[in-house]
């Protein structure tokens, strides 16, 4: 088995993604080791959001070439919920709607499917309930909340404050936050920002997906990536968020084009 | 000599079990002779113009069973929804139960048609109700022409039953060639109240043939909650006729599950007859392999002010067919009516197929009828989102589709009933899914 399994969470390698024959990545080298914080941001259409759909296991991207590593093990054949079994989250840019299925039920079919796949035994009733209890109050979600069906009726920051619910609920090893930022109001965004800052643990890692600097400010990267028509032209430190704030993309894409 | 001469020519035979002098023979006679101008429903008829009969009337079918047979009540209690107390009437081969039903005749009566057909202190109620309202296509008089065993429901004014009424009808296969025509009748007094639970289920894997009539009379604020499971073996057929009148202020749903068996057909026709009155229609239906399942329901608007709500969910696999017809008739005296009317599927499969056709005829202006169908697949979006939480794509269909029934699931007011359906749902979808419902 490839990679460096002593440090490296996630490992990227020459990743080459596309949809309906047009590539989107061309060629992505990425490592993400545990502890730390990755934001990639990127002008609209560079690929953000495929990178994440790719890691998830979204099947409507084939993946040419290259190979995504989590802990040494590659992904690359697995299904989505075998992903998630291994440890991987995406927060969804658009969550679905799921009518007459409540978010609690939801929850105690993904965490108890979760649990099957690695072996263990269902949690019992009351630790669940306690769990989402303590979760829930993490989002400042309602109680009544829970019992909603999921996503439905849902304003954009429910919606965003419920994927990190589920995150902090699923507690992955890798978790991919796509435009979480995107449709959240400056309070929501900080509580979905607090949230994923609580969350975070020295063995657990998180990217950040945005077009945005804003939920920089609230959410710390160790490091930056500039996505420019499927592949990472540059990286750096968190000033590197706030380079491209001020400046914008058009700099990037010159320096690229040299 | 074909399926219906032969059983034009039973009915002699027949006549030799029953008493001829009571007025409901007369009943018979004309059923008999009803049903041999009409013959078999042929898919000629537009309202069997998407189910065939041809494979189930098998010329070797009888209506006499050759012995009787007995069933031990552990052999069958999977059945019966045991969590909870209730009334019981249980038919084995069209034959009453005594051991394995729990009847009453203490302020209610909770037993048999024999019974009622029989004993003097009924007659009136028989004269007044037995088939009053039942339709009398080529079906539904064969039923009247053989009627002579089936619950017996009757619920005075006022009274509120605190249990559940259960009625099985259990096909044993020792007869293989039986064809059973249970004949229900419920009375339910003005302010009285009624939940029915009602099950037909086939113990062989040999075909059967059940030609059921249900007839339901709520009367003034009278409260009826009918359920039908239908989940029976591969090789059992069912034509499930209930015809319901309702009179002024009254409240009659029917909810029916069709997860099981060979070929269903449900006629369920509303008739009401006074004002402020409300039916309900529900149905999940679930099939695959080839059964075929079809939903063809009537609700007859003839009186101001009512209202009447249809809920279908249907999910299709295999080869499998499915068929809603539903049929909304407002006359012009039913104004201010409010009839409303979904029937929504999936298609999970190339080859299976759905038809579905509203059929809404209004003669009065000034009413609100509204009617929606959808035929889809299941979201591949809603799978993804599902999946990339760990639940399986078997689980996470599963979950879609009971989000998809839900609608229908959370309005059985039964809590045990609820459980067990959403059981049986489960197990048809090969699942075992984590919570209750």
């Amino acid at each position: 088995m490839a990679g460096n399994t002593e440090t490296d969470m996630l490992k990227i390698k020459n990743l080459h993604a596309s949809v309906e024959g047009k590539e989107i990545l061309k060629g992505i080298n990425l490592e993400v080791n545990p502890g730390e914080v990755h934001a990639i941001m990127g002008p609209n259409g560079s690929g953000k959001s495929t990178l994440a759909s790719v890691i998830a296991g979204n099947e409507d991207f084939e993946v040419t070439d290259g190979t995504i590593e989590l802990e040494g093990e590659e992904l690359n054949e697995l299904a989505p919920e075998e992903r998630a079994h291994q440890g991987v989250f995406l927060s969804f840019q658009y969550p679905v709607e799921i009518p007459g299925v409540t978010v609690t039920n939801f929850m105690k079919t993904a965490i108890n499917e979760t649990r099957k796949a690695r072996g263990l035994e269902e949690m019992p009733a009351n630790e669940m309930l306690k769990k989402i209890r303590e979760k829930s109050e993490l989002l400042e979600i309602d109680r009544k909340f829970l019992s909603r069906s999921l996503n439905e009726g849902f304003s954009g920051g429910e919606k965003k404050r419920n994927e990190i619910f589920q995150m902090a609920m699923m507690e992955p090893k890798l978790a991919i936050l796509d435009e979480t930022d995107s449709g959240l109001d400056i309070d929501a965004l900080k509580v979905v920002a607090n949230g994923v800052n609580r969350l975070k643990t020295p063995q657990n890692a998180t990217i950040v997906i945005t077009h945005y600097q804003r939920l920089l400010d609230y959410i710390v990267p160790d490091h930056v990536h500039v996505l420019l028509n499927g592949k990472i032209v540059k990286s750096g430190g968190k000033e590197l968020a706030l380079e491209l704030e001020e400046k914008g993309y058009d700099w990037i894409k010159q320096e690229a084009a040299v | 000599m074909d399926l219906k001469d032969k059983l034009v020519s039973s009915f002699m035979a027949f006549e030799n079990t029953v008493d001829v002098n009571h007025p409901v023979h007369e009943v018979r006679s004309e059923a008999i002779k009803n049903f041999e101008t009409l013959g078999f429903p042929s898919k000629k008829m537009e309202s069997w113009k998407y189910t065939s009969l041809k494979s189930i009337l098998k010329p070797q079918l009888s209506v006499f069973p050759k012995k009787e047979t007995s069933l031990d009540y552990k052999d069958v209690k999977q059945y019966f929804i045991h969590e909870i107390e209730s009334y019981k009437i249980v038919f084995v081969d069209g034959v009453y139960s005594s051991h394995l039903s729990e009847t009453s005749h203490e302020g209610l009566d909770v037993c048999l048609m024999s019974a009622a057909l029989s004993k003097p202190k009924y007659r009136l109620l028989i004269e007044n109700y037995f088939n009053k309202i039942a339709v009398k296509d080529g079906l539904t008089s064969l039923n009247t022409a053989f009627s002579k065993e089936g619950a017996f429901i009757n619920i005075p004014r006022g009274v509120v039953v605190e249990k559940p009424i259960q009625i099985l009808h259990f096909t044993t296969g020792v007869e293989s060639s039986l064809l059973t025509q249970p004949r229900n009748l419920v009375v339910v007094g003005e302010n009285a109240h009624v939940q029915i639970i009602e099950r037909h289920q086939s113990l062989t894997d040999n075909p059967t043939f059940t030609n059921c009539v249900t007839e339901i009379f709520a009367n003034k604020r009278g409260i009826v909650d009918y359920y039908k499971i239908q989940n029976d073996r591969d090789e059992a057929s069912l034509i499930d006729n209930t015809y319901i009148s309702q009179q002024r202020n009254s409240h009659v749903s029917v909810h029916t599950f069709s997860l099981g068996g060979k070929l269903t057909r449900n006629n369920l026709q509303f008739f009401q007859k006074g004002e402020y009155l409300d039916s309900t229609l529900k149905g999940v239906t679930i099939t695959d392999k080839k059964q075929h399942v079809d939903h063809s329901t009537l609700v007859h608007h003839a009186q101001p002010n009512c209202e009447s709500h249809q809920d279908y969910k249907g999910i299709y696999a295999d080869k499998s067919t499915g068929v809603f017809n539903g049929q909304i008739i407002v006359e012009k005296e039913a104004q201010k009516t409010n009839g409303f009317q979904q029937s929504n599927n999936i298609l999970l499969d190339d080859t299976a197929t759905i038809n579905a056709k509203p059929q809404l005829e209004i003669f009065a202006d000034d009413v609100r009828c509204s009617h929606g169908c959808t035929i889809g697949q299941l979201d591949d979006e809603a799978l993804l989102y599902l999946r990339s939480r760990g639940i399986p794509k078997k689980e996470a269909t599963a979950l879609l589709m009971f989000g998809f029934a839900n609608n229908v699931l959370e309005s059985v007011k039964i809590p045990q009933l609820k459980q067990r359906i959403t059981k049986l749902i489960a197990s048809k979808l090969g699942v075992n899914l984590g919570f209750d419902l």
